[in-house]
């Protein structure tokens, strides 16, 4: 089988954006973790995420986090056209570090959790979510 | 402004000092998250709640930054201590400005 130029040309272009464009989602996760985290490392244990594990429904995906001792509980997801969902900061009078509250998913996708802890440091927590029913309209 | 928007909390009428509580929020509203396309194919705008606040006598319970990833008629459950008889202050702010109040007393 012999390839024109033309041809190459369209192939290689076509194989650049299926790498880039995953790339660029990720990069866009990566720099709301960093934003929250102001580049900090972040561990692993310390907070939890509660989410099905199928949601037949991505317009509501019942969420929950739960993160003690923490001050603020940041939410991604990371396979929506904007990777943020929500910010929970916790005041003196919370009585548990834990919220729950409903999503939308595009697609079957990783919802991570990173939460800053009472001492500074961050950990996170991921989920995978299946999705039979995308929730960002057509 | 988005039309219909009504607040609902869920708050125990009374609790002993000290106690946690839970609390359930709801609010009906749209939120348009701007990624939906009309008809015609265009882009219907953004339109969010993007802060849910609680506060009881004046001190934050919880704060919450909301995206448009957040469904319609956003719902939120969390817990609160009650050092003393009060009362709670539920605000979400809307994109266009608007502030939507709802206050429960609770006695101890």
């Amino acid at each position: 089988m012999d390839f024109t130029r033309r041809e190459t040309l369209a192939l290689g272009g076509a194989a650049a954006l299926t790498f880039v464009l995953p790339f660029r989602a990720n990069a866009a996760v990566d720099d709301v973790i960093a934003e929250f985290t102001g580049g900090a490392a972040v561990g692993d244990a310390g907070v939890e995420l509660t989410a099905p594990e199928i949601a037949e429904n991505g317009n509501t995906v019942p969420i929950a986090v739960s993160a003690p001792g923490a001050t603020s509980v940041l939410v991604l997801a990371a396979g929506n056209p904007t990777p943020g969902v929500a910010t929970f900061n916790f005041g003196p009078l919370a009585a548990s570090q834990t919220a729950s509250t409903r999503m939308r998913l595009a697609g079957t996708q990783d919802v991570i959790a990173i939460a800053k802890l009472a001492d500074g440091s961050f950990a996170r927590s991921s989920k995978t979510v299946k999705v039979t029913i995308g929730g960002c309209g057509g | 402004m988005a039309s219909g928007v009504k607040p609902r909390v869920k708050v125990p009428k009374s609790a002993s000092a000290g106690e946690a509580i839970v609390i359930k929020t709801l609010i009906s509203h749209p939120m348009e998250s701007g990624q939906r396309k009309d008809g015609d194919g265009n882009p219907i705008p953004r339109s969010i709640i993007n802060r849910f606040t609680c506060e009881f006598n004046g001190q934050t319970v919880i704060d919450i930054t909301m995206e448009p990833a957040i469904s319609t008629n956003p719902y939120f459950e969390f817990e609160a201590t009650v050092p003393e008889a009060g009362e709670f202050a539920f605000t979400w702010y809307d994109d266009d400005g608007s502030v939507y109040n709802d206050n429960k007393a609770i006695t101890v």
